[in-house]
């Protein structure tokens, strides 16, 4: 075993190499000059990588993982195609595929090894194998949930949580034990199962609005546990590959927490969608100002700035492209249009600049939200297509409200606002939005696409 | 074995470090992109499961890193395709074209 064998040694240098141009492949994506560069250098990255590991000296077999290879690819191929709308749920398919890849290794160590496994051994192969199936069932419901196969209401039931900590904690008393026995080879099936059953109980009473962070966490989790495969296969690329996969995740979960004024051991512990508390109550009807969409194009042709907030609603309604042509048209008459981004508008984070930019809308015009606050003020029309809860200014203002403390785009600080909404159902957390009845308010009902699309028609038809 | 696992645990944490010091500083607007970049980094772990198919030393593991290899492969393929497709759309507002 120790006799360095030549592709051995050829095969660490592939590994070291890779390793140095996966880090500069996400230092690249700093900026989206760099980015395709980073895409690039992890793609070389990981061809040396796998081109190495194929020189391996224990491989005797070549056609299975030819197959394999190519299988993998087939599938790949369209996954890498999909609609830019479809993006959230692909990368929790993805994020799916990456944990059975990490259990299913994980799995056949154990076997391979047992009963000999030393206890560091298993207690890194406990965690691999207990994060990769959480990861695999759960990612697969979010999957599920963002593609609409199943019910995406949160389904919640009394004592929840204590019922899903108690099946995950079953699972690491089991891998404890193994631990300790590596001999009761009949336990190891109960450290995949049981991590199965949670994956599925910890989505259930997710909604939507939850999506972004649940997406960073299960993507979290997945770098974790291939990081843990690295402990357990002694391999340095495949714990730093899992370490930077696995901070990526938990930075963005952070933000995103943070962006929802959620604790960050609320969102450790899989509790989302706690806080369904129906305040709608109140929401009897009280009057509202509407306008048709040729006094909006009106009012929005007269401005000299305008501010574009986009939310989930206009993803829906697949607005992005006449929001585009508003933008044009906006432009070419002189008014500076900007988008103000709230980091979790959407249903993963980013994905409200992904579809902007799908929709040819330069990334310099779409602001974070600090920077989109420090706006406001100078701004004559705030236009609110789609985004609900994270305009509310109940969250700046209104203690007892669910919502209180997370920061929002401050919309209200415009001259004007005007908000695009089917009707004046309450948003995702069921809390009613008093910037509707703001007198600087106006609400223009419709679907997003249709009432975007009426708008251009005005402006441009009124231009000449 | 011993001293490997110090070693790995030296590499995990400066790993970790980096990986939070890099992120930190991927502007917002790629976030989306982000993710499907590190989930494609993360499927080196077909490494592993290409020794494991490839060594053939049971049917069970021979199977089971062969599935393995195929989910791997298409996290690669797909997440870095799809993340040049997202990249290759965030244009800076140039010179306007009429």
């Amino acid at each position: 075993m120790m006799s360095e064998l030549p592709s051995t040694q050829l095969i660490e240098v592939t590994y070291l190499v890779a390793s140095a141009l996966f880090i500069l492949s996400l230092k690249w994506m700093s900026s989206p000059a760099t980015a395709r560069r980073g895409v690039w250098a992890g793609e070389v990255g990981m061809l040396l990588a796998i081109a190495g590991t194929l020189l391996h000296h224990g491989i005797v077999d070549y056609k299975w993982l030819a197959a394999a290879l190519v299988l993998g690819t087939i599938i790949g191929i369209p996954l890498g195609k999909v609609a830019m709308t479809a993006v959230p749920q692909r990368t929790a398919l993805s994020h799916a595929f990456g944990a059975l890849c990490v259990t299913l290794v994980g799995t056949a160590e154990f076997y391979l090894r047992a009963p000999a496994v030393p206890k560091f051994m298993m207690a890194v192969l406990g965690m691999e194998v207990i994060l990769g199936s959480l990861t695999f069932t759960g990612s697969l419901m979010a999957a599920g949930k963002l593609q609409e196969v199943l019910p995406q209401r949160p389904i919640t039931y009394k004592g929840q949580n204590i019922v899903n900590l108690m099946v995950l904690a079953i699972a690491v008393v089991v891998a404890v034990i193994l631990v300790m026995h590596p001999e009761k080879i009949y336990l190891y099936p109960l450290i995949v199962i049981l991590p199965l059953i949670f994956g599925v109980l910890m989505i259930i009473p997710i909604g939507g609005a939850d999506m972004p962070t649940v997406i960073s966490l299960l993507n979290s989790y997945a770098g974790l546990s291939a990081a843990a495969m690295g402990f357990v296969l002694d391999n340095k690329l495949l714990i730093i590959a899992g370490a930077l996969d696995g901070a990526s995740g938990f930075i963005l979960s952070v933000n995103m927490s943070k962006a929802m004024n959620r604790s960050f051991s609320n969102v450790l512990f899989g509790a989302f969608g706690q806080e369904q508390a129906s305040a709608a109550a109140g929401a009897e009807a009280r009057p509202v100002k509407s306008a048709s969409p040729e006094e909006a194009a009106g009012i929005l042709a007269a401005a000299n700035k305008v501010v574009i907030v986009p939310g989930y609603g206009m993803a829906v309604s697949q607005a992005q492209h006449k929001v585009r042509e508003l933008y044009d048209a906006l432009t070419k008459r002189g008014v500076d249009v900007r988008f103000g981004i709230h980091p979790v508008a959407g249903r993963m984070p980013g994905h409200m600049n992904v579809l902007l930019a799908e929709a040819d809308i330069p990334y310099d015009k779409l602001m974070e939200m600090d920077d989109a606050n420090g706006d406001f003020a100078q701004t004559d029309v705030a236009l609110v297509i789609g985004a609900n809860d994270v305009t509310n200014p109940a969250a700046r203002t209104d203690a007892s409200s669910p919502i209180y403390g997370m920061p929002i785009l401050d919309v209200d600080k415009a001259r004007t606002v005007m908000v695009i909404k089917r009707g004046m159902s309450a948003g995702f957390a069921g809390i009613d939005n008093p910037l509707y009845y703001d007198d600087k308010t106006l609400m223009l009902f419709g679907d997003a696409k249709g009432f975007v699309g009426s708008i251009v028609r005005e402006i441009s038809g009124g231009g000449h | 074995m011993k001293l490997d696992l110090i070693t790995s645990l030296y590499v995990f944490m400066l790993a970790g470090f980096i990986g939070f010091e890099v992120i930190r500083r991927v502007s917002p607007l790629l976030h989306t992109p982000l993710m499907s970049l590190t989930n494609a980094l993360d499927a080196i772990a077909v490494v592993g499961a290409i020794i494991l198919a490839g060594e053939h030393k049971t049917t069970f593991a021979t199977v089971l890193g062969t599935i393995a290899i195929v989910s791997a492969t298409s996290n690669i393929v797909g997440g870095f395709l799809i993340t040049d497709r997202m990249l290759k759309m965030f244009k800076a507002s140039g010179p306007k074209k009429s």
